[in-house]
């Protein structure tokens, strides 16, 4: 039996469950630190904030690819790292090794993507177990590479892209490089979720079962959405290394930001909901929020807590399931935002 | 039931097991600070931030404080141009119980772990400082434990050296002071000579305890560097790795000290992790709201993402603390910034071994080993950068293994 639907008209989509909650949390944090300081609205400051939130927007929209489709990615901190350090040793700083070194990691990252995915897929590990491995071997095997400390250095050309930009027509402040890589990764996200891989790729995280039924070769499926995560992991590293240069620990914890950045922008862990769009909102919610504790001065050891927090809330508001809805019949993906389906029985 | 292998727990279940997992994992990271590895045993401190009393606090001590401040003048005893060996206002202690001139020692050493370039630096050379020996024939077996920061583990492998019986010696690096002050004294019962160096326990049963100078000194050479190049009124940010760190702990304690009483206003205090990214965009907020004129590390990780973030926002290079990694040095002379470089002298990994060795010769040692700890000032620059030109940029200037046979390339291809 059904019950009645509240009519919200035009502001369901930002009640629990809605697929607007995301963007509200956002606006809501950006407010609040433009509140704090007015000069954050500079196109100069936002700009900055851009080049800093850049990294985790693209691993963001890499870690969803994964979670849409029911696994988890939590190699990516490790293949951050692990990148960071080969490029700045293989290009100590030598302009002319730029190219072929970016080549080398972009293959390094899709070789870890299909490993990744291929033992989730061949081998029936589950991919939390997968990847929790491929993150020790990547931290150990580049340790052990380095001796422990990164050595080399990144050249200028390289960091351009995480550190450099153009002077833009309008007004006096610098795009930079990293705006014109999230936008472009953002476009053909969501490109790709429109295509029919990209709708196969939600279907077989929401049921497995009715997905092999109705023909997906499940096994390519994931195992491309691995390919896509290695890949766009790559793509923050470059990021990365342009913006802070190389450290001991590059790319500690990143993976356990991401997912929080696409849990918080509404994708449900588990698979089968969620939009690239929310995902990169989450993202940005993350870093503004940051940028808010600092405006705060909010002592940093109360931040885990206070950051806990508002992920928990955050997460319940945006993910519950929709109690105004009918429980949908088993198999069916249920519509969002849309009439409710027949009662089943 | 699986159709294909797949897991077909219900969402619900599934979004649960993964926070769990997730919280389970990020109990488990740890950001790895500079040259001490672990937070403190003692529960994190009281805010810093305000005015600071002349009297005593969980990180700070006052008769430590001066102590050591006054032990930066004191001449070291000791060759000029062998800093590891030199000593401050040492009490020497008779060491004759464990003397043993026989050849063919087993030299047992402890280690925190080699978590950071720091220590990477400095036990590679440790290494070469034994090789020197074992060349001699004095040592025949040098053993070695990494109890990769962990407390129970370095614990257990301590037990497992004393158990041995066959170490004539035992170095001990302590991963926190507190937890490891009981079995480095049932060390010293079982009757060998132990040497702690880095950082200590709370015990004196040890033949000897080595170290610089100490926090207070390294925060003070720092801000009285700002105090004394700044305008009163100028603004200063403090960059620090992580709270409950006691070594970290007493080099802001120093310097906030010193900040108080100079007319310089701190803009705040944050906690970077040592990331680089975390620093450079936390820097880039302050610039943002206004000028910074001074910025004090508690260690030189990151620095360098520091002085980018002036870069990236157009605004002068400020007034700045670093540390003797290579990637500070390079940036420092690349940019011409005032600046200072303050020591945890990384030689303190060479002491132990020749401290090892003079105990068995029978000769004297410190029963508190005080080494100088002297900042790279812009005179010194010049010398440490041709020094170590072709050393990798987490490589530490003060390393002290200039004569040491692997010397240049042991360092250069770790």
């Amino acid at each position: 039996m059904t019950r009645p639907v509240r009519r919200l008209g035009a502001l369901h989509p930002l009640t629990p469950g809605g697929h607007w909650a995301a963007y509200l949390i956002l606006v809501l944090i950006f407010v609040a630190v433009f509140w704090l300081n007015p000069s954050f609205a500079e196109p100069a400051s936002l700009m900055a904030f851009v080049k800093k939130a850049a990294p985790l927007v693209v691993l963001a929209v890499g870690q969803y690819f994964v979670i849409v489709n029911g696994e988890f990615d939590l190699s990516v901190g490790s293949l951050v790292g692990a990148q960071v350090v080969i490029a700045a040793k293989m290009l100590n700083g030598e302009e002319s090794r730029t190219w072929p070194v970016l080549a080398f990691m972009i293959v390094f990252g899709l070789l870890i993507g299909l490993v990744n995915g291929l033992v989730t897929t061949v081998l029936r590990v589950p991919s939390f177990i997968t990847t929790i491995g491929m993150m020790f071997v990547l931290y150990g095997a580049i340790r052990l590479w380095t001796g422990g400390a990164p050595t080399g250095a990144l050249s200028v050309a390289f960091r351009q892209v995480g550190r450099g930009g153009f002077a833009s027509p309008v007004g006096q402040f610098q795009i930079p490089w990293a705006l014109v890589v999230v936008v472009v990764v953002a476009v053909l996200a969501v490109s790709l979720m429109r295509r029919p891989f990209g709708r196969t790729l939600v279907a077989t995280g929401d049921n497995p079962r009715a997905a092999e039924f109705s023909g997906v070769h499940h096994a390519w499926v994931t195992t491309r959405a691995f390919l896509l995560s290695g890949f766009l992991a790559t793509v923050a590293a470059v990021l990365i290394g342009g913006y802070a240069g190389v450290t001991a620990q590059v790319g500690a914890g990143l993976e356990f930001t991401a997912i929080t950045a696409v849990v918080l922008g509404g994708v449900v862990l588990g698979g089968g909901r969620g939009t690239v769009p929310a995902a990169i909102a989450g993202a940005l919610t993350l870093e503004a929020l940051f940028t808010l504790f600092n405006q705060l001065s909010v002592p940093s050891t109360l931040r885990p807590t206070v950051q806990g927090a508002i992920i928990i809330a955050a997460v319940a508001f945006a993910a519950l399931p929709r109690r105004h809805r009918s429980r949908p019949v088993s198999g069916a993906v249920a519509p969002e935002g849309r009439e409710p389906l027949p009662a089943a029985g | 039931m699986s159709l294909n292998g797949r897991s077909t727990y219900p969402r619900i279940t599934r979004g649960v097991m993964a926070i769990a997992a997730l919280s389970l994992m990020a109990a488990c990271t740890t950001d790895a600070p500079d040259e001490s590895d672990q937070p403190a045993d003692e529960p994190a401190p009281a805010a810093t931030e305000g005015a600071v009393a002349d009297t005593d606090s969980e990180w700070f001590v006052l008769a430590d404080y001066e102590r050591q401040l006054a032990q930066r003048d004191v001449t070291p005893e000791g060759p000029a141009d062998q800093p590891w060996l030199q000593m401050i206002e040492p009490e020497l202690v008779d060491m004759s119980e464990f003397a043993d001139a026989a050849p063919g020692k087993t030299l047992c050493f402890a280690n925190a772990s080699v978590s950071n370039p720091w220590r990477v630096t400095g036990f590679i050379t440790m290494q070469e400082q034994v090789k020197v020996l074992q060349d001699e024939g004095l040592i025949t077996d040098f053993r070695v434990s990494d109890a990769a920061d962990d407390d129970n583990q370095q614990i257990s492998d301590i037990q497992a050296f004393v158990a041995s019986g066959e170490c004539d010696a035992l170095i001990v690096s302590p991963v926190t002071t507190a937890t490891l002050t009981p079995v480095v004294e049932s060390a010293c019962e079982a009757g060998l000579p132990v040497i702690v160096f880095d950082r200590g326990v709370n015990t004196d049963c040890m033949a000897t305890f080595i170290h610089p100078i100490g926090g207070y000194a390294y925060g003070a050479d720092g801000a009285e560097f700002l105090r004394d190049n700044l305008e009163p009124g100028s603004t200063v940010l403090a960059l620090r790795i992580s709270p409950g760190v006691d070594v970290l702990e007493n080099r802001w304690a120093a310097a906030e000290k010193i900040f108080a009483e100079s007319g310089l206003e701190v803009l705040g205090n944050e906690f970077t992790g040592g990331d680089g990214a975390t620093i450079k965009d936390i820097v880039t907020q302050y610039l943002q709201r206004g000028d910074v004129d001074g910025i004090w590390m508690d260690a030189g990780d990151g620095s360098v993402a520091a002085l980018e973030a002036f870069e990236d926002a157009g605004k002068p290079y400020p007034v700045m603390v670093g540390e003797d990694e290579m990637s500070f040095l390079r940036k420092w002379d690349e940019t011409a910034i005032t600046a200072i470089a303050p020591v945890y002298s990384n030689f303190q990994w060479r002491t132990p071994i020749l401290a090892a060795q003079k105990i068995w010769a029978g000769e004297e040692v410190p029963s508190e080993w005080v080494l100088p700890q002297q900042p790279i000032t812009a005179d010194d620059l010049k010398a440490f950068l041709e020094a170590n030109a072709e050393m990798p940029s987490l490589h530490y200037a003060k390393f002290g293994g200039e004569e040491l046979p692997g010397y240049p390339d042991v360092w250069m291809n770790r």
